[in-house]
Formats: C-alpha cells, sequence, structure tokens
C-alpha cells in the first residue's frame, strides 16, 4: 500500500494547499464572487470625483493617474491631521487580537485578511513606513528591518489589497465592541475608502446611488411622480386589505412633521410592506388625533451613500434632510427603518449641515413625550416615536393578527451600535406580536452580526461574499428556527431588507423577512376598517377567513 | 465485519483527526481559530464542519447509508464551502481526507488482520459520500447563479409590476394583419 499515493498527495496533485506564509507575504488574489465592478465614468463625473474612466479590478492596468503615490500619501497625510481618530488608531493597536475573530466576514469566508485587525494593518503597514520616525529610521536598514516592524511601501500590489478589503468591510463596527483600545474598525475602512475614492477607485453599487441620489433625490434614480404612483398603488392595496383609504401628504407646508425613510422602501420588495405600514400609521395618527406627517420625493432618501464614498460627499446628500424640512416649515422630522441613514443623522448631521435651528426639539404632540437624545439633530426614530405611542396606549392594536407569525429580531448595525437603538425595536414587536423570540445572546444587541451587505455591498456580482457575511447572522436565526418555529426574521434596516430575502433563499429558505412596521401594520385597527382576512401580504390570516370562504 | 469494529473503537480518534484535516484546508490562522472557537454562533464554521463529520461517520459505519441523512449532514458542510474561496476540487476535498485518517489510525490492525477488502469496500463508501458532495456543491453554486441572476428581478422588478408600472406583452394581442396593399 505504501507504494500508492497517500489521498492527501493525490489531492496536492490536482490543487494546493493553503499558503502557509503569513500575511504580508501573501499576495492578493481577486476573486469573482467577492469582488463588486468598478464605479462606471459617468456616476464618477456626474459628482466631479476624480479619474473617472471605464475599468475593471481584474485587468492587469487599472488605469491610475500617474501620480497616484503622490495623491495617496498627500491625501494620507492630510486626513492625519484632520482626524485626530484616525492618528490615534493608527498608532494604538496593540495587535492584540480580540477583535479578529469577530468579524463576520472573517468567520463567513476564513479568510485571515478578513480579521479586523489584519484589515487595518493594510492600513498601518504603510502608514509606519511613510509617516513614523521609526518606520524611516529601519527603512535605512532594508526590507528586513522594515517588515520586522510591520512597515512596507504603497505598491501597486499594495493598493489592489487596500481596494479588495475596504470592499469586503460593511463598516458595521462589530469588531470595535471587542476592542480594549475602542478602535473602531469602521473608520478606518471609511478611512480607506476615502483615500481609494481620491484616485477613481470606487464600486458601482455606490458610486451609482450617489449619482442618482445627487440627480434625483434617491438610490434607484426614481423620479417623482413614479414615486407617487408607487404611493397610490400601496394606497390601493391598503384599501384591499382594509377596506380603509389612506390619503398620504406630499410636500405638504406646515404639516407637523416630515417623514423620510429610505427609497428603498418605497421601491423593492419586502420593504414595500414596511412602507404600506408606515401609510397606514401616519394615516390612523391623522384620523384619531388629527396629526399630519407628510412625505416628500424630493428628500426621498434617507440612506446616504455618500457616507461610503468621502465625508463631503455624505455632507452633500445629507443636506437635502434638513433643507426639505426648512422649506416645507415642519417642527421636526420623524426618520423611518433605515441603517446608515441613522448612523449619519446620530453622528455626523448635527455638525455637518447643523444646527437646525430652524426646526424644534421634538416633542411627541400625542403624548407630550420630550425625545431628549433627538434635541440637537431634531430626527427621531420611528420606532421610538412608536414604542412612545404604544406605552401611553394610543395605538388601538390586535397582536393576533400577527399569530401566523414566530417573530425574531435582528438588531440592524448602525441604529443598534451607531445610535443604541436596542428597546425600542422589541417593545413595539412585544406589542404587536404573540410569538417573538430572541437569537442567541452573543447574536444580538451591541453584538449583532451584519447582513453581510451593509456599506455598498449588496450588489448581485458578489454574491459569495455577501453569502459568506451573512452566514453568522443566518445561523443564529437558524437555530431559533429549529427551537422554535421561527418563520420570520424582522429588522429596521432598508438594506437588510434587500439582503435578507436573498441570504435566507440560500442558507435558510423556510424563514422570511420583514420590517417592523409591517407587523404593527398588521395589528393597527384603522377606524371604520372592514375585517381582516389577509395580512399586508394578502395572505389569509388562520382562524380569521372570510364566512363565505368557510 | 471486523473493520467495521476496529473504526468504531478508534472513532473518536479518527474524527478529531478528520476534523483537524478539514480545517486545515484553511490558512493556518483561520485553521486555529476554527479548532479553537467551541461557540456554534461564533464559529458556525467549525460548528457545522464538526458536527457534519461526526454524523457522517456514524453513518459509514452502518451496513447501509442512508442517503437523505447523509444530505442532511453534508449540505451544510458543502453550503458553507461552495460560497467560501475554494476551487470546486478544495471544496469537497475534505472527503478523501477520510481515507488519510482511517489508513494512519488503523494501519497496523489493517495490516495484521488482512482487513484489505474491507477496507476497498469502505473506501469506496466514501468515495460515494463524494460523488453526493459534489452533486451538493453544485446545486449550491446554481442557486448562486440562480439568486445573482433574479435578485433585481424578485425585489425591485416584482414591486413594480404589482403596482402596474411595467406591462408584459398581452397574451391576447389583438389580431391586426398588416396591410400587405399599401
Amino acid at each position: 500500500m505504501s507504494e500508492l499515493p497517500s489521498p492527501d498527495e493525490f489531492l496536492s496533485k490536482i490543487d494546493h494547499k493553503p499558503s502557509p506564509t503569513g500575511w504580508m507575504d501573501t499576495p492578493v488574489e481577486i476573486r469573482r464572487g467577492i469582488a463588486c465592478h468598478a464605479a462606471k465614468p459617468d456616476r464618477l463625473e456626474y459628482v466631479g470625483f476624480p479619474n473617472p474612466r471605464e475599468w475593471s479590478c481584474f485587468d492587469e492596468d487599472w488605469q491610475l493617474p500617474e501620480n497616484w503615490q503622490e495623491i495617496l500619501h498627500k491625501g494620507f497625510k492630510e486626513r492625519l491631521d484632520r482626524f485626530r481618530s484616525v492618528k490615534i488608531f493608527m498608532d494604538i493597536c496593540v495587535r492584540c487580537g480580540a477583535c479578529a475573530d469577530k468579524c463576520h466576514f472573517f468567520i463567513g469566508s476564513g479568510d485571515p485578511k478578513n480579521m479586523p485587525v489584519v484589515r487595518a494593518e493594510l492600513l498601518r503597514s504603510v502608514y509606519r513606513n511613510d509617516f513614523t520616525t521609526a518606520g524611516k529610521i529601519l527603512g535605512l536598514f532594508g526590507k528586513k528591518a522594515k517588515k520586522a516592524y510591520g512597515a512596507r511601501e504603497l505598491t501597486l500590489e499594495v493598493l489592489k489589497e487596500w481596494w479588495y478589503y475596504f470592499f469586503q468591510c460593511t463598516e458595521c463596527r462589530r469588531c470595535s465592541v471587542f476592542c480594549p483600545y475602542g478602535i473602531d474598525t469602521a473608520e478606518i475602512t471609511i478611512f480607506g475608502r476615502e483615500l481609494l475614492n481620491l484616485i477613481g477607485l470606487n464600486i458601482d453599487w455606490v458610486a451609482a446611488p450617489v449619482a442618482f441620489c445627487y440627480r434625483t433625490g434617491n438610490h434607484l434614480g426614481i423620479q417623482p411622480h413614479a414615486y407617487k404612483d408607487m404611493m397610490d398603488f400601496f394606497t390601493d392595496e391598503i384599501e384591499e386589505v382594509c377596506g380603509v383609504r389612506v390619503k398620504p401628504h406630499f410636500m405638504k407646508k406646515k404639516a407637523d412633521i416630515l417623514f423620510i425613510t429610505p427609497s428603498g422602501d418605497v421601491f423593492a420588495d419586502p420593504g414595500t410592506f414596511t412602507c404600506m405600514g408606515y401609510m397606514m400609521l401616519f394615516h390612523f395618527l391623522q384620523e384619531k388625533y388629527g396629526l399630519e406627517i407628510t412625505w416628500s420625493t424630493y428628500a426621498s432618501e434617507g440612506g446616504n451613500f455618500g457616507f461610503f464614498t468621502s465625508h463631503e460627499m455624505m455632507k452633500r446628500l445629507n443636506a437635502k434632510m434638513y433643507a426639505e424640512a426648512k422649506r416645507l416649515g415642519v417642527k421636526w422630522i420623524l426618520g423611518g427603518e433605515c441603517g446608515h441613514m441613522w448612523r449619519v443623522v446620530h453622528q455626523y448631521m448635527d455638525t455637518m449641515n447643523g444646527p437646525a435651528d430652524f426646526l424644534e426639539e421634538p416633542i411627541n404632540p400625542i403624548t407630550g413625550t420630550k425625545f431628549e437624545n433627538a434635541k440637537s439633530t431634531k430626527m427621531v426614530h420611528i420606532c421610538e416615536f412608536v414604542a412612545d405611542l404604544i406605552k401611553h396606549g394610543k395605538l388601538d392594536l390586535d397582536p393576533s393578527r400577527n399569530d401566523h407569525l414566530k417573530v425574531t429580531y435582528h438588531d440592524s448595525c448602525n441604529p443598534a451600535r451607531g445610535m443604541g437603538l436596542l428597546e425600542e425595536p422589541r417593545y413595539v414587536i412585544k406589542n404587536v406580536c404573540n410569538h417573538f423570540y430572541e437569537m442567541p445572546a452573543n447574536t444580538i444587541r451591541e453584538q449583532t452580526f451584519c447582513c453581510g451587505s451593509g456599506a455598498g455591498l449588496n450588489a448581485g456580482e458578489n454574491m459569495e461574499l455577501r453569502m459568506q457575511g451573512a452566514l453568522p447572522r443566518i445561523n443564529a436565526a437558524k437555530y431559533v428556527h429549529e427551537k422554535h418555529g421561527v418563520n420570520m426574521l424582522s429588522c429596521v434596516c432598508a438594506i437588510d431588507r434587500a439582503a435578507f430575502p436573498t441570504a435566507l433563499e440560500y442558507w435558510l429558505p423556510e424563514v422570511d423577512n420583514c420590517g417592523v412596521h409591517e407587523l404593527v401594520a398588521n395589528a393597527l385597527i384603522l377606524p371604520g376598517e372592514k375585517k381582516r382576512t389577509v395580512d399586508l401580504r394578502n395572505e389569509p390570516l388562520p382562524g380569521m377567513e372570510d364566512e363565505d370562504d368557510e | 465485519m471486523r473493520l467495521n469494529n476496529l473504526l468504531a473503537q478508534r472513532k473518536t480518534a479518527i474524527i478529531k483527526n478528520w476534523f483537524t484535516l478539514a480545517v486545515e484546508t484553511y490558512p493556518p490562522d483561520t485553521a486555529s481559530f476554527l479548532k479553537r472557537q467551541k461557540d456554534p454562533f461564533a464559529n458556525p464554521v467549525g460548528k457545522t464542519i464538526s458536527r457534519g463529520l461526526e454524523a457522517l461517520f456514524n453513518e459509514l459505519l452502518l451496513k447501509e447509508m442512508d442517503h437523505e441523512t447523509i444530505i442532511s449532514f453534508l449540505d451544510p458542510i458543502i453550503r458553507i464551502r461552495a460560497i467560501q474561496n475554494f476551487s470546486p476540487s478544495q471544496a469537497v476535498s475534505f472527503i478523501f481526507l477520510l481515507k488519510k485518517t482511517i489508513r494512519e489510525n488503523i494501519k497496523k490492525g489493517i495490516s495484521e488482520e488482512q482487513l484489505f477488502n474491507e477496507l476497498l469496500l469502505f473506501e469506496s463508501k466514501i468515495d460515494q459520500l463524494a460523488m453526493i458532495a459534489f452533486n451538493l456543491y453544485m446545486q449550491c453554486k446554481e442557486k448562486i447563479y440562480d439568486l445573482k441572476a433574479n435578485e433585481m428581478r424578485n425585489s425591485t422588478y416584482k414591486a413594480f409590476k404589482r403596482a402596474g408600472l411595467v406591462r408584459e406583452m398581452p397574451v391576447d394581442e389583438p389580431d391586426i394583419k398588416p396591410n400587405i396593399n399599401a
């Protein structure tokens, strides 16, 4: 038997074993299914971004400006001076490894360069080489000495590695929860992507929404009349389900509140059912309490993909929210179920485009509750608003209309970790559903696992990457599905609602996905409504079938 | 089946070795994480592999393997490896590593007790496992291609269609004959 090749010898002849080298000596291999399409030139031209051209990451030549190294060096330096956080994050990491195994992309892909510490080292290695005294001195003793210090030059190979791995991070910040120094790897990715944008290296799934949003106000480039058409259609659908015709306001001057939500809720399933939920809620509040909430086809996007390109672009896209609130003369802004919109609102908007001193400090006119946390931004999350209404008994609810659903809740990364919205969505769900089950503790709340498609990575061509990223979240959902029969994964983010149906179809097809306000609307008893026999998806409610059907 | 007795006796060691070899198909840093982290939610890949390999080995020890049971434990492992950075042969290679594990673990017993024929039979069962794995791998890849092709259609297009904002060609097209004399 010893003359025969052993199975592993046999295998080694047709394929290779993983590289035993450390990360710095392992060359980057850009793979299909992981990398995204490059940004098309017209997207960049529209917003005045540098180096617009047709290119692909699979090309040998990325058509970079001749002095790309100089541009990046200068950009790096400027940002080290401008963002103290970045400078600190470059210096203080002791490579303890606490973050290493916390990233959903590392867990799902098994690629060590997706360990947050290594992702940051991609930049830090160049920082050490170019901006530290030790790096400069050790450089005199040759490459070996430099490498021992963890420093390296910014070569084309390194640049390609930056591009590949900074677009394998969803900026979800799970790793930062575990860092003893509080290093926020999301900020490192934000910084890295901002540098890449200086030489025209972006992906189309980020650049297209940015250009569309700048032009028409939302990611898909849907024009105002199509927005209105969709809302008209939802009005018909709602009437069919409830027998009540809702009358949404558009750009109503002097309305009490301006409502802004991601356009995904208006244009893509299953967000559309959440959108119908908002419309029913606002109708209820107008009928019962005379509260006027208006929509806007101008501020028709809560999401801000500018956040994934540069601070300046984020500011430009965000500006329309305050501008529209000012133009309409509303008291304050109510925000829908969105992910990074809330990160931008909570952490940037106030100092970027604020202070919005023309708006009032938000008070719920129905309950009198003062939203202290939104005192400065003047923007309240719909879950805070609805939780407050429920707490004061202001909504008429029949949770049994969600009895066909066994619900779990995915803490969408940005609302959870970016603004601390943990209790309110749960409070709302528990009041509108009778069957709610939590996923395991180390996968929810601050430790929630990302959907795997945020920060502009929800493209189609990188499907394998998205499935890698979604694995830890869906694995936890699978556990509650098997243990409690959970059949609905709820969330408060439009990217989640775009990503989960696909991820669930691959990993856990028995479970569906919805927004929290779809559940609210199923339970909400509208004044003058007919007996409900179906839910918002037109699926029959067990035990509530029409008598004619029985 | 004397071989089965031998394998059953060495079961724990064989499964452990097989698991080690399987996770060593990942880069060294990843392999050590997959071995070390025991929490199934912090380490779904390691947990799925270890749970699956144990169940598959138990199934191989039975006289008749149950196809459905094999699939139920093999699918979760292949489903993961089909979307990771592996070539197709790398993705299913861990199955053949069981042969190496067995040969190493019971080498002496096989020679002493002249179990070569039984070993060949057992190894062909492993080959069957590999064939099933190949089917599953293709199913997963086809699913990925399907998702890539239909995602936009399933979300945005479907919503627009429901809203009547896009129109398909009507089935009952009016029967208009071209005026050939014109």
